[in-house]
């Protein structure tokens, strides 16, 4: 049921946001981070499971150097220090999808902690940084999925009983904690998005997980508390969780302040607890509350070895990571010569990396810029994949380049050329051949074409004459189509005008 | 003293879905107070120079390569399962009803 809200604007005028963010992110390493267990994702239930991830007795966990690997390049991309020395400990409770009932975690002891993360925001004065303060980044695993059976919804409420699949039971996990995001004012919201998108940009370009939010592989919990000005102390808090998009985590701190507010402006208190968020309806609902599920009994994982990663390695490590994306972006911004419209285009269009290679190929940034955004973005747009999907490669993008510019072809004998290329034809050179795509540069061709057009429509060169010269579209359309496409566009226009005796 | 309430032995009893008659909840507070008294006793030593040790091996950095190894089959894994449907472990109603 909904609660009372108020709204944001005089919500955010009589009290001041705290945000606290908690992104769970799967990597994508081969095995999981204690047994050698598959991760390919969409296996049949339970065929990626052996004693030690399905808790069987006497099983013992052996850790996985890439897992540990990654955590502590998150941590180096996070601006975070790296635990000199660290031990992984058993958090102790009982859930069905747990089968040890216990989850290996890090207690005390991060591998990595103390970083912070810059973020940029839209506000009323322009663009403004935040930094956003991060506590720490620990290694942990993922549990099985549960699914439910009976009653009305397919929750877990009113359901007559579960099914467990252990396939992702195991699966490295890296939690990554802010401390309390202060100062962000009416902004918290757009902090809180700005954040978890810049996150995912960096642990993309770290290479450590596919990092989408649909599939479950990077997951936001919401922390949000008001108090009445900034000098007053924190208030309570509630954690939203299931947060599973970029839109949801503005929405569900947007809604969190104003229902927190309606509350407090009533006199009442907040509950700290848990809560599920619906994108469906964009409002939060209450879960459990926290008191109940919080005495973990952490002790130290008595079957694992403690982690002490020497500073060559962290360092090695580090020379390793890759350019900050936003110092990327400012740097492509300026090499390219873009507006940040235009680069916003190309971000969104998940095209960045996809133009960069085809730039480090030799390929002209605004020709390659075209291609990725418009013809190949539409094309992957309508068969529902992601561009990268596309076979599409930087070669095949130089090739059309190179043979635009020689005037061989145009951009419509192009576009029939890539989806040669899409349609699996061969390189460019093949399917130019095959699909005999060339631009007809003889004059005799077109101006007989151009003559079959005229008689075709005997008026349109009288209304040309007169001056009216944008009926000569209808005379190069005919021609392009007598041509199959093959002629050049302007040069036909040039022909047409001279026979008629009208400049341009 | 430790100090162990039957609060205290409740509460435990309950982490640890044990289920204790609350007629003997004194006894097993009573028999946990006096083994931890027993192991307080390590606390008489001067320990100021020795560093705490959660594992008796002196080895760090144990790792295994992130290649896939041999799994089991599903047969094989539900096959101590007290119940199972759809190549899945069937549990109990997992929230009571409210």
């Amino acid at each position: 049921m909904a609660e009372a809200t108020m709204n944001y604007d005089e919500a955010i005028s009589k009290f001041d946001p705290v945000l606290g963010l908690e992104v769970h992110v799967e990597l994508g390493t081969n095995t999981k981070m204690f047994c050698g267990c598959s991760t390919v994702f969409g296996a049949p239930p339970n065929t990626q499971v052996c004693p030690v991830c399905l808790g069987l007795p006497g099983a013992l966990p052996t850790l996985n150097k890439i897992g540990v690997e990654s955590a502590i390049r998150i941590g180096l991309a996070l601006n975070c220090q790296i635990a000199e020395w660290c031990r992984f400990a058993r958090k102790n409770y009982f859930y069905p999808d747990m089968p040890k009932n216990f989850q290996t975690s890090q207690y005390d002891e991060p591998i990595a902690f103390e970083g912070y993360l810059d973020v940029e925001i839209d506000t009323d004065e322009g663009r403004k940084t935040f930094r956003v303060p991060i506590e720490r980044a620990h290694m942990e695993e993922d549990t099985g999925k549960n699914s439910h059976v009976g009653g009305a919804t397919g929750r877990i409420h009113g359901a007559d009983y579960s099914l467990v699949d252990y396939n992702r039971a195991g699966i490295p996990l890296i939690e990554i904690v802010t401390k309390p995001i202060t100062g962000t004012g009416k902004y918290a919201p757009e902090v809180a998005k700005a954040y978890v998108a810049a996150l995912r940009d960096i642990l993309r370009g770290l290479g450590v997980s596919d990092v989408k939010m649909e599939q479950g592989s990077l997951r936001c919990d919401v922390n949000l508390s008001l108090r009445e000005t900034p000098e007053s102390k924190l208030g309570t808090r509630s954690e939203t969780k299931n947060v599973n998009s970029l839109r949801s985590v503005e929405r569900a701190v947007r809604y969190e302040v104003t229902r927190h507010a309606a509350r407090l402006a009533g006199g009442e208190s907040i509950v700290q607890e848990t809560r599920h968020w619906h994108e469906d309806t964009g409002i939060s609902t209450s879960g459990r509350p926290k008191s109940d599920a919080e005495d973990y009994r952490y002790f130290p994982e008595p079957d694992l070895l403690p982690i002490a990663p020497s500073r060559e390695w962290v360092e090695e490590l580090r020379a390793s990571l890759p350019e900050n994306p936003a110092v990327r972006r400012a740097r492509l911004v300026a090499d390219w010569g873009l507006s940040e419209i235009d680069m916003n285009t190309v971000i969104n269009s998940g095209a960045l990396d996809l133009i960069v290679e085809a730039v480090d190929a030799g390929v002209d940034p605004a020709a390659a810029r075209k291609w990725w955004t418009g013809e190949l973005s539409r094309i992957a747009n309508d068969r529902g994949i992601e561009l990268e999907e596309l076979p599409v490669t930087p070669a095949h993008l130089k090739r059309l380049e190179e043979l635009i510019s020689a005037g061989s072809l145009n951009d419509k004998l192009a576009r029939q050329a890539l989806e040669g290329v899409i349609a699996g034809e061969g390189d460019i050179d093949e399917i130019v051949k095959a699909r005999g795509l060339a631009v007809v540069s003889d004059d005799g061709p077109l101006l007989a074409a151009i003559d079959e057009a005229l008689a075709a429509d005997p008026a349109v060169a009288e209304t040309i004459k007169s001056g009216k010269l944008a009926a000569a579209g209808s005379v190069v359309g005919a021609v392009m189509k007598a041509t199959r496409g093959q002629a050049d566009a302007a040069r036909v226009r040039e022909l047409l005008f001279e026979k008629l005796g009208v400049s341009e | 003293m430790s100090g162990i309430s039957q609060e205290d032995v409740a509460h435990l009893a309950h982490l640890a879905r044990i289920n204790i008659p609350s007629s003997e909840l004194g006894h097993y507070a009573q028999q946990l107070d006096a083994i931890l008294n027993a192991v307080a006793e390590v606390s008489s030593l001067d320990t100021a120079n020795v560093a705490a040790m959660s594992h008796p091996v002196p080895m760090t950095n144990v790792f295994r390569e992130d290649i896939p190894g041999v799994s089991l089959t599903a047969e094989q894994a539900l096959s101590g399962a007290p119940a199972v449907e759809d190549e899945r472990f069937r549990v109990p109603r997992i929230l009571d009803e409210e």
